[in-house]
């Protein structure tokens, strides 16, 4: 495992916000512009920084949403109750600055070498690292099959629809509290069943990757788990508190 | 200098003074941070083992439990900048097990299920600084919170505190453990802001 460290220190750069691009009514996209942006990995994180104008600073950490090669974008789900992402997602601009450094994390992350089959399951914004995942995959043209498993509260909260429906992978929805007039797919939570249903199965040593609140995580991969994958193959990453 | 962020203002009330090192906000919630499934294993197969010292030694769930245990209230520190006050644990001291075994190593590198591991220094295991714990506010401590049992290490950042820890091995020398080989820094005190390598 040794040997993907970081082994410089990571400092500090200013990033100036190029466009920003509503994915719902609820999450945004930023694409921020850092000139000495060393590269990322798809599926790391990036620490923020805002500094008010009385000194004040906050930090927070965001999965990076864009694939290796790609400019540096995040994106924020606005948390009512937030002191960061109301602000990124609502009154921040194009033009506007904030501190970035990283890229940080190294074990969740997927690259074309580790093969597949690539089984991404997000809860959420939980999507954010997986769709990096997604578009490393398109990009590389990597040949080993990619399926998502996306629950989402209802489709107008489905982050990245459009990307998601051409960029070839499987995507599944389940939408857990409102569905569309019409719906025909899954309408609940991720549970076993659902798991066993849709998750690559055990013996095609799939690859998966775990990301949304902890409810979500903890289900999801004692559920692959017990389908038999191995605890090695299952990558997690969480947000949120024990709660939602 | 940092630039400013247009229109940003502080919303969070500010922390008790000198609580909360730099760069951390307090949260009222306990987040769960881990790299993959929660490993379930039975009291019955649980040990806590100390390796690497003069003798090996190693208790069972019941021998563990049977040892003196303190309930203690501390700040706990993440690096993904949540800080929790007054967390209360119950645990064995790292004093109590160390003192079981005779060594002369300056480092530890713990273990758990799951195959996580971290270093830290031996110095910083003792001396009432550290505890393996098993109850959390009362309660047996969660499996998603690291139970059956956790190194409990409160003044370093807390991926030190180990979750489900099994042991740990006596080192002469400082070995990077499972966040430290991917860039996290080696030490990782909250207050000098040691979150990744070179900080």
């Amino acid at each position: 495992m040794a040997g993907t460290a970081v082994r410089g220190r990571l400092t500090w750069q200013t990033a100036t916000v190029g466009s920003v691009t509503d994915e719902t009514p609820r999450v945004r996209t930023l694409a921020l512009e850092v000139p000495d942006w060393p590269g990322h990995r798809a599926g790391q994180h990036v620490d923020i920084r805002l500094t008010a104008d009385d000194g004040y600073q906050a930090e927070r950490a965001y999965s990076i949403a864009s694939a290796p090669g790609e400019p540096l974008a995040i994106t924020v789900e606005r948390l009512d109750d937030g002191e960061v992402s109301p602000y990124l997602t609502e009154e921040l601009q194009p033009g506007d600055f904030l501190e970035v450094r990283g890229p940080i994390g190294g074990y969740f992350v997927w690259e074309p070498a580790f093969g597949g089959p690539l089984m991404l399951l997000a809860g959420g914004s939980g999507v954010v690292p997986l769709r990096a995942i997604l578009r490393c995959w398109v990009s590389a043209g990597s040949s080993v099959p990619a399926r998502l498993l996306y629950s989402s509260r209802s489709w107008e909260d489905v982050i990245y629809q459009a990307e998601l429906d051409s960029d070839g992978a499987e995507v599944i929805h389940a939408l857990t509290r409102s569905q569309p007039p019409g719906w025909t797919g899954y309408a609940r939570r991720v549970d076993q069943q659902m798991l066993a249903e849709v998750a690559w199965p055990a013996a095609q040593q799939p690859l998966a990757y775990v990301c949304g609140p902890t409810s979500f995580v903890e289900a999801v991969a004692s559920g692959l788990v017990g389908l038999g994958y191995p605890a090695g193959r299952v990558k997690t990453e969480r947000f949120g508190a024990t709660g939602q | 200098m940092s630039p400013i962020s247009r229109g940003f203002h502080r919303k969070r009330q500010e922390a008790p003074a000198g609580r909360v090192p730099p760069g951390q906000y307090v949260t009222k919630d306990f987040p769960v941070l881990s790299a993959g499934p929660t490993p379930r294993t039975a009291l019955e197969n649980w040990t806590f083992s100390i390796a690497g010292a003069r003798e090996p030694k190693s208790w069972t769930w019941q021998e563990f439990r049977a040892l003196p245990t303190e309930t203690l209230t501390t700040d706990i520190h993440c690096v993904t900048r949540w800080s929790k006050l007054d967390t209360t644990w119950q645990g064995v001291s790292l004093d109590v097990l160390l003192a079981a075994v005779e060594y002369d190593a300056r480092y530890v590198l713990a273990f758990c299920d799951g195959g996580y591991t971290t270093n830290l220094p031996v110095a910083d295991l003792t001396g009432g600084q550290a505890w393996v714990a098993f109850g959390y506010d009362g309660s047996p401590l969660g499996p998603e919170h690291g139970g059956p049992a956790r190194l409990l290490v409160p003044h370093l950042y807390f991926w030190k505190s180990a979750k489900w820890v099994r042991g740990l091995r006596l080192r002469d020398t400082d070995e990077p453990g499972f966040w430290e080989n991917y860039g996290y820094h080696m030490y990782g005190d909250p207050w000098r802001e040691q979150r990744y390598a070179g900080d």
